[in-house]
């Protein structure tokens, strides 16, 4: 089973891309897999299911999502290769732009579109700059000079990565990504022991442990002030 | 490479590749204040709170400024050859019949229409072109670009992208005036001479537009006309792709005869998907698609040539209408029918 992970904003079209771009792996009679993992709520779970395919989600509710994800891959390849996938994918919103899912050796997805702002790219760091493959989506509402300032902010950030241009809405392109993300000698059996590619920050002040009250008095751990200068 | 530009230090970095600047800002490298060091030095000794918090993988960084560096260089060559030419080679409909041509040459410089219902399998032609198809796609098309298929790296790369396209759901989105919209896109381009490379672009896209816009008009604000001629001047004029794709363009607010012009002009292949009978006559060739593959190829006949006469004529009258419409004037059509 080759696993591959998907990350990307909310709302950039991972769920589109990939729906579309797993039509193409049934045609070629491959059994795909998609675990979705988002923070509140979720109901894209319902869209995968559609395309008659063994789907999970996993919501991290009050628990930081990236840190929820990586917590636990290593159970979820396991259910992967228990249904006898040849693909598995996971699926993930990048919710703080800093932490990124993507491990060592694994093949990494970031999906972005076109109308994000062409800052986007810089502020979006490890989960964009350290991704095999970029896809950038909602192409066909931009004007060309706009995608081709935006691909270069992209490449810029990330210039290692193949950058591909898929519409969600009519599928362009998304055969060819098919082609691109998977690689049938690759068996992922466990992830026991690999790594992430990033350090995810460390955190961990009273608001992770669910103080609500503000004021210095009630913060302790790794708490860091804003600069402010003279006032 | 990758040894020696360690042995660089930052200010012969920045000097030698003046866009490296960039590149660090972008990347949140600290490096003000420290060009005097290489950059391994200057890693060694960076603060590693600082290495966390902008989230710097030092060995990653110094990889992805190789690449970045040959691929900036790979935009520089600007003496790429300007006449180019596609060639589509068969594959099969969507029942696996195979399709009944030989092979579809086309040249710099000329318009094709591609014509056919809904659902036919245009978009799947436009997507075998934009990727270089070898018969690896789900219609076993090959493509071949300038008599050859292209290498993988050749299909992936960003700065040779094939095809350009235009539409007419496609809107400006940032916000910015003409002026900085367009040193932006010349910037990103590394074009010499800017200045005059924006002047050249806003001229010409004024005389598409029906209504004239200034340079400093936000680009959001333009309308409907105005920025597809904006667009259409931006893309024949600043895009390195030889292919313009252009699908449907509305015929409100802007001269498509002088659009098409001004793309042939600039040695572009035009394709265009389309029902309006005067976009696609004025094309060299009509490709029609049905059920997934190409069913013919008609060349445009001598009479439908006579016939886009008349249908110009008739479009001549209607954005003189509008044209007396928008300027408070009485409608009248008079002149106009003497030219008809």
């Amino acid at each position: 089973m080759d696993l591959i992970t998907v990350s990307g904003p909310p709302s950039s079209g991972k769920t589109s891309i990939l729906l579309r771009t797993i039509e193409h792996f049934k045609k070629r009679g491959l059994s795909v897999g998609v675990v979705k993992f988002d923070c509140l709520f979720t109901d894209d779970d319902l869209y995968f299911e559609k395309l008659d395919i063994p789907v999970k989600k996993g919501l991290s509710g009050s628990l930081c999502p990236d840190h929820y994800f990586v917590s636990n891959i290593e159970e979820v390849v396991e259910w992967g290769n228990n249904k006898n996938l040849d693909i598995l994918i996971t699926e993930s919103a990048g919710l703080c732009n800093r932490c990124s899912p993507y491990i060592k050796e694994i093949k990494a997805v970031c999906v972005i579109d076109n109308l994000s702002g062409i800052n986007t790219p810089k502020k979006i760091g490890p989960m964009l700059k350290s991704a095999d493959i970029v896809v950038i989506t909602k192409g066909d509402i931009v004007s060309q000079a706009e995608r081709e300032v935006f691909t270069m902010k992209v490449q810029s950030v990330n210039p290692k990565a193949i950058i591909m241009h898929v519409n969600g809405l009519s599928g362009q392109g998304a055969y060819e990504l098919s082609t691109l993300i998977y690689d049938k000698e690759k068996h992922v059996a466990t992830l026991e022991g690999e790594q992430l590619r990033y350090p995810m920050p460390s955190a961990l002040c009273s608001y992770c442990l669910g103080e609500t009250r503000i004021g210095k008095k009630h913060q302790v751990g790794n708490v860091r002030k804003i600069k402010l200068g003279d006032s | 490479m990758d040894k020696y530009i360690k042995e660089y230090t930052i200010s012969q970095l920045l000097t030698e590749y003046p866009f490296v600047k960039d590149f660090l800002e972008d990347h949140l490298i600290p490096y003000r204040g420290k060009e005097h060091l290489t950059l391994d030095s200057f890693f060694k000794y960076l603060d590693p709170e600082i290495i966390e918090e902008n989230a710097i993988n030092p060995e990653l960084f110094t990889k992805s400024l190789v690449e970045y560096i040959d691929l900036m260089k790979q935009y520089f060559v600007s003496d790429k050859p300007k006449q180019n030419s596609i060639t589509i080679y068969p594959g099969t409909h969507k029942n696996g019949r195979e399709e009944a041509f030989d092979s579809i040459h086309i040249n710099s410089g000329e318009i094709i229409a591609i014509v056919g219902p809904t659902g036919s399998g245009k978009s799947r032609l436009l997507a075998d072109i934009e990727w270089a198809a070898n018969n690896d796609t789900p219609t076993g098309r090959t493509i071949h670009i300038n008599g050859r298929s292209l290498e993988p790296h050749e299909r992936f790369s960003s700065s040779n992208k094939l095809v350009a396209q235009l539409s007419q759901n496609m809107n400006f989105v940032m916000d910015m005036t003409v002026e900085e919209f367009l040193d932006l896109h010349a910037t990103s381009r590394l074009v010499k001479d800017k200045e005059k490379v924006i002047q050249t672009i806003f001229d010409k896209a004024n005389t598409l537009a029906g209504e004239a816009f200034t340079k400093d008009t936000p680009i959001t604000e333009l309308s409907g006309g105005q920025s597809r001629a904006l667009m259409i001047a931006d893309t024949a004029i600043l895009s390195t792709s030889p292919i313009i794709l252009i699908d449907e363009i509305e015929n409100a607010g802007i001269d498509r005869k002088l659009a098409l012009d001004l793309l042939v002009s600039e040695d572009k292949i035009v394709l265009m998907s389309t029902h309006d009978p005067i976009l696609a006559l004025m094309g060299d060739k009509r490709i029609v698609i049905n059920n997934g593959g190409i069913e013919k190829i008609i060349d445009s006949s001598q009479e439908e040539r006579q016939i886009l006469g008349k249908l110009e004529a008739l479009d001549r009258t209607l954005m003189n209408l509008r044209q007396q419409l928008r300027y408070g004037n009485k409608i009248t059509l008079k002149e106009e029918s003497n030219n008809a």
